[in-house]
């Protein structure tokens, strides 16, 4: 069944099962590899995307419920906060093997765009869904408040 | 890890004490992107070239362009091939162009080795691309593993780099007729300073190609002091696509024609099906067909488990149609595992006296004599690597010859074991190596990679095979289960005389030779024989165990449960002696000297490295104990309900240190206000990436500690994903982590396993002082509870 998505801006439409969760709608349909798989039961966050805005676990999000929905990943991700991210990211070399990053920015712009001065508390409550196994933790929680202080 | 060269020989060894050869392999097209007029610079690992003597022709591409004359003398230097490991090229534009032999998993292998070689060429690191090579014994060592890119191959990548440096100073002080000594060079330009002329390394490459290639010895290393690179925080070659979402991941493969896979690996190991109805996975959507794999025989090595695939055209519909599978199960010989019960009689193997593996004076007579006995055991279950990436490979097939796209730390490993599967030469399978989403010893196993090729032959068409997290989770290589048993005799004073340390678990051996049961001297030596403490009697006793999943190595291996129990102890005879943990840890590991564990009898690897050049240094040790007792400022006033723990440690010839505080509420709720760890490792050549790895070295510790087991019930394993198998979050993880890299000039050790072993026991020593609980079982909280059992701790 054909659907149409807006991702990044741009309509795409796709011929997927009805249910596929976006996430092998991106990676799979339309060679968006960006958003990763980790878990496919959203507890890890790699799949980080955001759907209107709200940051979205693509791999339990049927891809035939987001018509008219503006979808942004990792590779649409602009903007003051995404930009600012990006330098505090790139600062302090937050990524080790990088796999889960795409969904920690993605979450991390979400709580920067609501909350421009995040405490360790929002961080704790915004952040505790993403998973990473190189556990770059420490860095991820730097370079949340060092992107703070470049918006 | 270095396991796998002594354990099974899929990759050829490499002599590192042979000579390394550089070749000039210029206008031979060993490179995709060096166009005419490079300069080609190659670094043959001449122990691997001999052992390359009896194997298959080499590569075609390669053997048909090697100028056999120019190689043939080259050959009888080294006794053997001379085609290269290592790729250094400069274009005419000046681009200088890295072959990277080892596997990027997030260690900043392009970043660290790039450093090396373009210190020593004099080169512009800004101005370095990176190609990753394929799997090819040509490389030499590729088995990313074992924390060894570095510290086996620091001189080597420093030569290929000088050795460039001095053809490219010999081509233009040629070019301007002059005496090279009287050129340098810098950032990429020689320079004659008299007469004020430069010339950059691109405009020289033509030349250089026809400049003689230096001996070794010929070759002017740089001095410490003139190092530019070397040392310094050189920012990350792969962080600026990974912030964009770019880079292309194992499972990023994305090839035309291409199907996916998702296979139903059998419960038990060494079980098969009975049954198979394939019906309602051929009636979802999306599902092309299905494909029975080979039942795995014993020994499991890196053979694919077996199981039944299904095919579809998207990664989500084979799951769906994985679901609709329909199996039988026989019981095989591993039916009865219940990890439990064989935790039990782990423990109880641990209790009866066992192989003599190290013996130093009298320990039984000492312990008779001893003014206070301790008693002590410990258990530590079984552990997944679960990398965030799971295990996924792609294949295609192109007439007899296969071509395989995977994130595999063992790319060589990779190659022969999908020739020997699939009964095919190993020149015909080409291994393309991908960026690996952190690897931990799970992706030095290339079971998937087989299973692609096997898959993407059958149905004739390319094929990309995804383990989902359950996958990786109940069918991996998990690291081994273990029990251990100490015994330790004070004198009158409190000073330790005599310590008995028993450790029994599955040995990593058996999944290469069925039936197994003793522990290795490569895994005894992971933080058991080779135990420096200054104890009079000191013994050390394996027992007996059977292996009933496939085990391997996690990151640090053996010294993650070795330096938990011996860690753990030296703290419990510190609380017997009535002393401060840190001054009897001190004590323990002596005054500074070099330990020799052959001296007591162990047999002792070392590593691969000879203790003449790595030795047991417990003065680097207690330096380091102390660095962290500093950092923390360790014996200070602490608020009720925290606590302090130290533990020390030596793995892959690098010491570490570790202070974890806790704060522990009366209902057991827990918290990890800081963390402190020290690190000598020797020479270290990107410090901003060594602490980076202690950050997430001593994280994946504390991880597993806290919240890691894998349990197994009727041979199949018991958790399935990240809510039965838990690693830590950000709320969990320490809010304050201060990092130290000691400076030293010793040769380089190892960075990414070593910050590990020390964090188990620094955890559990610091919950102890907290509140007088001694965890002596991992994991300390579990998957299921988010406190502490107080009450079930044993007391001190």
């Amino acid at each position: 069944m054909a659907v149409t998505l807006n991702i990044n801006g741009e309509d795409k439409t796709v011929d997927a099962g009805e249910g596929t969760p976006l996430l092998w709608v991106l990676r799979d349909h339309l060679n968006m590899t960006g958003s990763k798989f980790g878990c496919g039961v959203a507890q890890c966050g790699a799949c980080t995307v955001h759907v209107d805005g709200t940051p979205t676990r693509a791999c339990v999000t049927p891809h035939d419920l987001l018509e008219g929905r503006k979808i942004t990943t990792i590779e649409g991700a602009n903007g003051r906060v995404a930009d600012a991210l990006r330098a505090a990211w790139e600062a302090i070399d937050v990524p080790q093997c990088g796999y889960c990053q795409a969904g920690q920015m993605m979450a991390a712009v979400a709580l920067l765009e609501t909350t421009p001065n995040p405490s360790d508390q929002d961080i704790d409550d915004a952040m505790s869904g993403n998973l990473c196994r190189c556990a770059t933790y420490m860095r991820i929680r730097a370079a949340i408040k060092d992107a703070a202080t470049r918006i | 890890m270095f396991m796998l060269e002594t354990i099974n020989s899929t990759a050829k060894p490499v002599s590192r004490a042979a000579p390394p050869v550089l070749v000039n392999l210029s206008r031979r097209g060993f490179l995709s992107t060096a166009s005419a007029g490079s300069v080609v610079l190659g670094l043959s690992l001449a122990g691997c070239a001999r052992e390359e003597e009896a194997a298959p022709e080499p590569e075609k591409s390669a053997a048909e362009e090697i100028d056999t004359d120019e190689l043939g003398q080259e050959a009888d230097i080294m006794g053997g091939d001379a085609t290269p490991s290592l790729f250094l090229a400069i274009a005419p534009n000046g681009r200088i162009t890295m072959t990277c032999h080892r596997s990027e998993m997030g260690q900043q292998v392009w970043t660290s080795i790039a450093q090396v070689i373009v210190d020593e060429l004099d080169g512009d690191l800004d101005n370095v691309d990176i190609e990753q090579a394929i799997g090819h014994p040509r490389y030499g060592d590729q088995n990313t593993d074992g924390s060894t890119s570095i510290r086996n191959q620091f001189y080597r990548y420093r030569l290929v780099g000088g050795g460039m440096r001095t053809m490219l100073v010999g081509a233009a002080a040629a070019e301007w007729d002059v005496d090279p000594a009287t050129c340098r060079a810098e950032l990429g330009e020689v320079i004659h300073d008299e007469s004020g002329r430069r010339l950059g390394y691109g405009d020289l490459a033509e030349a250089a190609a026809e400049q003689p290639v230096p001996a070794i010895e010929d070759i002017k290393l740089k001095e410490r002091s003139e190092w530019r690179y070397i040392g310094t925080e050189a920012p990350s070659r792969t962080t600026p696509k990974v912030i964009r979402g770019e880079g292309t991941f194992g499972i990023d493969v994305n090839l035309p024609d291409m199907v996916y896979a998702v296979i139903a690996h059998p419960p038990q190991l060494f079980s098969k099906p009975s049954r198979v109805d394939d019906t309602g996975a051929l009636q979802t959507p999306g599902v092309l067909r299905t494909v029975r794999l080979p039942t795995l025989e014993p020994p499991a090595m890196f053979k694919p488990l077996g199981g039944v695939a299904v095919i579809a055209r998207d990664t989500w519909s084979a799951i769906q149609g994985r679901f609709a599978l329909d199996i039988d199960w026989e019981d095989g010989e591993n039916a009865d595992y219940n990890s439990d019960a064989f935790g039990e009689a782990l423990q109880e193997t641990a209790r009866a006296p066992g192989k003599e593996q190290s013996n130093k004076g009298d320990v039984a007579a000492a312990l008779e004599n001893a003014a206070q006995r301790i008693t002590a055991e410990y258990y530590a279950p079984h552990l997944s690597q679960s990398p965030m990436e799971p295990p996924s490979a792609t294949a295609r097939w192109t007439g007899d010859k296969v071509e395989c796209w995977a994130c595999t730390q063992h790319p060589q490993a990779a190659r022969s074991t999908v020739a020997a599967v699939c009964g095919v030469p190993e020149d015909d399978v080409t291994i393309n190596v991908t960026w690996l989403g952190g690897g931990f010893g799970r992706k030095s196993k290339p079971d998937f990679i087989v299973e692609a090729a096997l898959l993407a032959r059958e149905i004739g068409q390319p094929v990309k095979v995804t383990w989902t997290r359950e996958d990786d989770i109940q069918h991996g290589y998990f690291h081994s289960v273990s029990a251990q048993y100490f015994e330790g005799g004070l004198d009158a004073d409190g000073k330790c005389m005599a310590m008995l340390h028993r450790t029994v678990f599955p040995t990593i051996s058996a999944t290469f030779e069925h039936g197994v049961t003793t522990p290795s001297a490569g895994e005894l030596h992971l933080g058991a024989s080779d135990n420096p403490f200054d104890v009079p009697n000191m013994r050390l006793e394996t027992g007996e165990s059977s292996a009933h999943l496939r085990i391997g190595w996690l990151r640090a291996v053996c010294n993650v449960f070795h330096a938990f129990g011996v860690q753990s102890f030296a703290d419990e005879l510190a609380h017997a002696a009535g002393r401060d943990p840190r001054d009897y840890l001190l004590e323990l590991i002596g005054a500074p000297r070099m330990f020799d564990p052959t001296e007591n009898g162990a047999e002792y690897p070392n590593y691969g490295r000879s203790l003449e050049e790595y030795p047991i240094d417990t003065g680097r040790l207690a330096d380091t104990l102390r660095t962290a007792a500093e950092m923390a400022n360790w014996g200070r006033a602490l608020p009720e309900g925290h606590g302090l723990g130290i533990a020390a440690h030596r793995s892959f010839l690098t010491y570490v240190a570790t202070v974890v505080e806790v704060a522990v509420d009366a209902d057991g709720g827990l918290t990890i206000p800081g963390v402190w760890a020290a690190m000598d490792a020797g020479t270290v050549v990107n410090t901003r990436h060594t602490a980076a790895q202690i950050e997430g070295g001593v994280l994946y510790g504390l991880s597993n500690a806290l919240y890691g087991a894998i349990t197994a019930e009727n041979g199949a394993v018991v958790q399935s994903n990240f809510p039965t198998w838990r690693l830590m979050r950000m709320n969990e993880a320490p809010r304050v982590m201060e990092t130290r890299i000691i400076e030293s000039d010793a040769p380089p050790g190892g960075v990414g396993e070593p910050p590990t072993p020390p964090a188990a026991p620094a955890l559990a020593n610091a919950i102890f002082a907290a509140t007088g609980k001694r965890f002596r079982r991992l994991p300390i909280i579990g998957a299921n509870s988010d406190r502490l059992d107080l009450s079930d701790a044993q007391d001190a």
